[in-house]
């Protein structure tokens, strides 16, 4: 009984302590970020591949998901008479949870765990220790201009998924099944607040790719240097973001949501 | 890859990224660019039932400015409110402000019904006319309150005018 | 009068945590401009007395002199700009796979240098030359071969003329044309670039052909020094097994267990 006890404790002061290792890395990294902001073209670089190549999958995802919010919203709508709320509907829904919430989750098992494979792999075939033995700091020049990257990506992806959403949402309403397009659009507008909604999106959306980033550059840096070790951090990679990114919306949506509405 | 083929690709990327925001913003949203100047004007309410803060302040149906901010004054136990007009909208000084409800169970906003003063109000002024907003409970006990006084009135009637006989 | 030792070791300890050191008591000087070598079994303890010269590790006890500086004094910006001194050889290259060979062996020069790009373009071909890999330059580091990698890692450790080159396992897993190129190219570099190497190796042929000095260690001491044909002719127990590669020895041929005839008439396991 006592083992229990005692293996519990030991997980969780485990836990704890990589969860300081992990922020004093995150610290390490912020403050060794000079090279990534002056040396700008190596983030650029990181930018393609984290941002650039997971285009088509938020774009595609984004279409579908606003086509689907279009069509269940209108058959829910419609039982009331509402259906001219329907771009009410898919712009909040889409603007304040699933444009950053969801284009978060693809972010991170596509570009978080790509960032984790690779840095993991430069870890395993000693291309990180080659490069603090010539007097480099891995830090500096590998994982900050990725972190950077990937924090810069994520508010655009996360808006160009609600675009597409919109879109998305859009045809299938308006063209497919014949609500008022006027109806569709001012209605949007008039209830869409630039600063409650959107914004707040946009911040959402920039948290998650901070931690997203986070834990893919720690756990690309604190895998074990073996295959097995690579294959378990970039699984943990996905797997954590996930948690974390639902997590974070939750504390943020009790934030900015309902904080408002209490007069 | 080289390097100037990724410098575009990351520009077309942070160009479409920050196209969707702006679309998102300007039209999916209510951003709007107006520099207009707007002035302020205060009306008290005795309530204000469910009014917010940046709701509208409608005359004729037009927006013509927002609800800037809902204050409490503790002398006359009513609310105040503090509105932004637009500059380019003037109302006569007897014109009226009443919080109505947008739709059935939508949200509050302001009316104005312009009176017929020659004077207009000036920035600071206090509006005289006001009409507080229509809260539901209040309602139905009128009307419950009202049916009763209507049942007695009818007992009355119908005793005075057997007595009357 | 003699130069100062590049590198030099007295009595130091050593341990990945206190309950069990991995080095004991290590006395080791290396003079300028030679080539010394420090074998052993695999896990003696060479590569970490390695990583302990190039400040990877901090010695636990005992001091460590490198290149003029006291190790243990050094704070993280000190170690790099040591380092600057230093090139390292790692096993298996290393190289950096998203880059040419040409931009491997141009890293140290585009990253500690403000050197014009010609003089990158013609001081990159000189130190591929000196490896015998010119004609390599635009090909992928997945293209090359095991010794193919590991020359370049050779020429982009000495693009900047190190003083101290660091060999960790240089021979392991080369055929012997390979073996032989790479043996050669640490002793020429050495004595053409005025360096001084340590090789970690347990080859004992392609060691002893090249280095002035070798050190042997075994369980975290060293057990033995002296010149090549010191050590050929050498009587100690540990050293004749090693240089002559006897399966017996102070090195046993079984790793611990029961009584042979005991364990057969054990019941079966699983």
């Amino acid at each position: 009984m006592a083992e229990l006890f005692e293996k519990l404790g030991g997980a969780v002061t485990r836990r704890i302590w990589q969860l300081g290792y992990a922020a004093r890395f995150f610290a390490h990294v912020l403050m060794h970020s000079g090279t990534a902001l002056g040396r700008f073209s190596l983030t650029i670089r990181e930018m393609y591949f984290a941002g650039v190549m997971s285009l088509v999958i938020i774009l595609v995802s984004g279409l579908f998901v606003g086509m689907v919010l279009g069509l269940q919203g209108y058959d829910t709508l419609q039982r009331y008479g509402s259906s001219e709320a329907l771009g009410i509907l898919v712009a909040l829904s889409l603007v304040r949870e699933l444009g950053p919430v969801v284009s978060g989750l693809l972010f991170a098992s596509r570009a978080g765990s790509a960032i984790t494979a690779e840095i993991g792999l430069m870890k395993a075939t000693e291309q990180l220790a080659a490069m603090e033995m010539m007097a480099v700091d891995p830090i500096a020049r590998v994982v900050a201009p990725r972190f950077w990257a990937g924090v810069l990506s994520m508010p655009l992806l996360a808006a160009l998924f609600s675009a597409m959403g919109i879109f998305g949402g859009y045809l299938v309403g308006v063209q497919l099944i014949g609500v008022d397009e006027g109806a569709f659009w001012s209605q949007m507008q008039a209830s869409v607040d630039w600063r409650q909604d959107i914004l707040n999106g946009v911040i959402k959306s920039f948290v998650f790719g901070v931690a997203v980033t986070w834990i893919a550059v720690f756990e690309g840096y604190d895998a074990t240097p073996t295959a097995e070790g690579v294959s378990g951090a970039t699984t943990r990679t996905v797997v954590t973001s996930s948690l974390a990114i639902l997590a974070l919306d939750f504390v943020l949506t009790a934030l900015m949501f309902t904080g408002g509405t209490a007069r | 890859m080289k390097r100037s083929t990724l410098d575009i690709w990351v520009g077309v990327f942070v160009a479409a990224g920050f196209a969707g925001l702006l679309f998102l913003a300007l039209r999916v949203g209510n951003l709007t660019f107006s520099t207009s100047q707007t002035y302020q004007l205060e009306a008290k309410f005795a309530n204000i039932g469910g009014l917010k803060k940046r709701a509208a302040i409608k005359s004729a149906g037009v927006v013509v400015g927002r609800v800037s901010d809902i204050g409490f004054d503790n002398e006359s136990y009513e609310a105040i409110v503090t509105l932004n007009i637009d500059a380019q909208f003037k109302f006569p000084r007897d014109t009226s402000a009443k919080i109505l409800t947008s739709g059935l169970l939508g949200e509050q906003y302001i009316g104005l019904e312009a009176g017929g003063d020659d004077k207009m109000l000036k920035a600071g002024d206090r509006m005289r006319l006001t009409q507080s907003a229509v809260v539901l409970e209040n309602l139905i006990s009128q009307f419950l309150f009202s049916k009763a006084a209507e049942g007695k009135d009818e007992g009355k009637d119908a005793k005075a005018g057997k007595n009357g006989k | 009068m003699p130069r100062a030792p590049i590198v030099s070791i007295g009595n130091v300890g050593f341990g990945y945590d206190r309950a069990r050191p991995v080095l004991h008591g290590i006395d080791l000087e290396i003079p300028e401009g030679s080539v010394v070598g420090i074998m052993g079994q695999s896990g003696c303890g060479k590569t970490t007395l390695l990583r302990l010269i190039a400040g990877w590790l901090k010695a636990g006890s005992g001091s460590m002199r490198v290149l003029g500086s006291d190790l243990g004094s050094l704070d993280g910006a000190g170690i790099f700009a040591l380092r600057r001194k230093m090139g390292m050889l790692f096993q298996f290259g290393a190289l950096f796979t998203d880059m040419t060979v040409f931009d491997n062996v141009a890293f140290q020069m585009r990253e500690h240098t403000d050197l014009p790009e010609e003089l990158i373009d013609g001081l990159v071909r000189m130190k591929l030359e000196a490896v015998g890999l010119r004609g390599a330059a635009e090909l992928m580091p997945s293209a090359l071969s095991g010794g193919m990698a590991r020359r370049v890692a050779l020429a982009r450790a000495i693009a900047l003329d190190p003083q101290l080159m660091l060999y960790d396992e240089p021979f392991t897993g080369l055929d012997p044309i390979s073996l032989g190129v790479i043996a050669r190219l640490i002793r020429t570099l050495n004595d053409s670039l005025g360096q001084t190497s340590i090789v970690v190796s347990h080859d004992v042929e392609e060691c002893f052909a090249i280095v002035d000095y070798v050190y042997f260690m075994a369980a975290g001491r060293i057990v033995a020094h002296g010149t090549p044909a010191q050590m050929r002719g050498s009587q100690e127990a540990f050293v004749s097994q090693f240089v002559h590669g006897e399966t017996d020895g102070p090195i046993p041929f079984h790793y611990p267990a029961p009584a042979y005839a005991e364990d057969l008439e054990a019941p079966a396991h699983g």
